[in-house]
């Protein structure tokens, strides 16, 4: 058998890089604190990924420029609590009307976090009407599972 | 002049390039899917509400405080106790028998063929009597709600229900952690989910989560969606959070 030509070789590579450029997406925005999701096990996967509006909560990345409490990322930036309704208003205006019922807020919370924080959010996102909301976790096996 | 000969370029680290930039992509990008608990928050109560009192016993009462400490109806309990605890309670005095009566957990009432048979029909008398279409339409949620009963009782037997205002209430402080709010969250709900599951089983062969992928099936057999409801019905998910007091702001 003579030697397999590897000429094409670039242009299968190429093929396959087109197509992860194509499929995936860069990462929107970037973690500005620090996120250790806790395990759950009755969980559901979430479709529909521009309907979901995501809220990260944890410890700054930057301690030294923010502090060790933890702080609300809304997008790429921190912010208040009195600042989540606007930003759910805004979100809703990118989406279609009908739509709008089904949007669900995902929250996405250091395992450390105490709930006072949390659940100041999420008074705000029920005085609004978001009421679909997503605690984000890892996987894990049920207790007593084998 | 001599003509030079342009030298070829070499074409072979072509490939190493390719290699690298699509390393470089793979790592980058991203095609995570989210998952998590998914929860449908309580819209919000104006404060002038008065709220009825509840029998003790059909509430199920989860405190947590600062020190991720568990205080379920009275007792310290270790979390990986709570999912037994809240099953106990969601079963009652027994789904499909008498089991003997235990003062702390709910009352199951019978629901008969005859007697739901009964109240079907009077519901479809309501409805075809009704004056205007408001009152119609709460009727008409009435026959479905028989309907629905009828169409378990054909799935599983005659069953005993819990009681309207059975519910698992939860209650958490603001120094409790998260880890420790996420955990009881799925512990109550994995309580709801085994039960369903070993009905689900028990008489439909099949698991309840593998129920519920067969009627959210488009092409799917309607039989599967009321089986599903029929499981749901005897196991309903009421886990709900107490009012939240003293949020601060942040």
């Amino acid at each position: 058998m003579g030697a397999i030509s590897t000429a094409s070789l670039p242009d299968i590579v190429f093929m396959l890089l087109f197509f992860f450029m194509v499929v995936t997406v860069m990462r929107e925005t970037e973690l500005e604190v620090e996120l250790v999701l806790p395990q759950a096990s009755e969980l559901t996967r979430l479709e529909k990924k521009h309907l979901i509006d995501y809220v990260n909560i944890g410890p700054p990345i930057d301690k030294e420029k923010y502090g060790t409490e933890p702080k609300i990322q809304l997008d790429d930036q921190f912010a208040g609590v009195t600042e989540i309704q606007p930003w759910i208003i805004e979100n809703r205006k990118k989406v279609l009307e009908v739509e709008i019922p089904k949007m669900t807020t995902s929250l996405k919370v250091d395992q450390d976090t105490k709930m006072g924080i949390v659940t100041a959010v999420k008074q705000q996102l029920r005085e609004i009407n978001a009421l679909k909301i997503n605690y984000s976790t890892t996987r894990r096996s049920r207790t007593g599972a084998e | 002049m001599a003509r030079r000969e342009v030298p070829e370029i070499n074409a072979g680290s072509m490939a190493d390039i390719a290699f690298l930039l699509l390393i470089f992509f793979l790592v980058t990008t991203t095609m995570d899917t989210d998952e998590g608990i998914l929860r449908q928050l309580p819209p919000p109560v104006p404060e002038d509400i008065i709220v009825p009192p509840v029998k003790e016993r059909n509430v199920y009462i989860v405190l947590v405080n600062a020190q991720d400490q568990l205080l379920v109806e009275g007792q310290y309990l270790r979390i990986n106790d709570l999912k037994n605890g809240a099953k106990e309670f969601l079963l009652g005095d027994g789904v499909f028998a008498d089991f003997a009566l235990d003062e702390k957990v709910p009352q199951r009432e019978w629901v008969r063929k005859a007697a739901s048979s009964a109240m079907l029909d009077q519901a479809k008398a309501y409805v075809n009597g009704a004056k205007d279409d408001k009152i119609r339409e709460s009727y008409q949620k009435e026959v479905e709600k028989w309907e629905r009963k009828l169409k378990t009782i054909e799935l599983v037997g005659e069953y005993k229900e819990l009681p309207s205002s059975a519910l698992i209430s939860m209650q958490n402080d603001n120094g409790t952690s998260y880890d420790m709010y996420i955990q009881v969250q799925n512990e109550l709900e994995s309580a709801v989910n085994e039960l369903r599951d070993e009905l689900s089983l028990e008489k439909f062969g099949v698991t309840f989560y593998d129920l519920e992928q067969l009627a959210n099936d488009p092409e799917a057999k309607d039989t599967y969606r009321d089986k599903m409801y029929a499981v749901r019905e005897i196991y309903p998910q009421r886990i709900s959070e107490a009012e939240p007091k003293n949020v601060g702001t942040y």
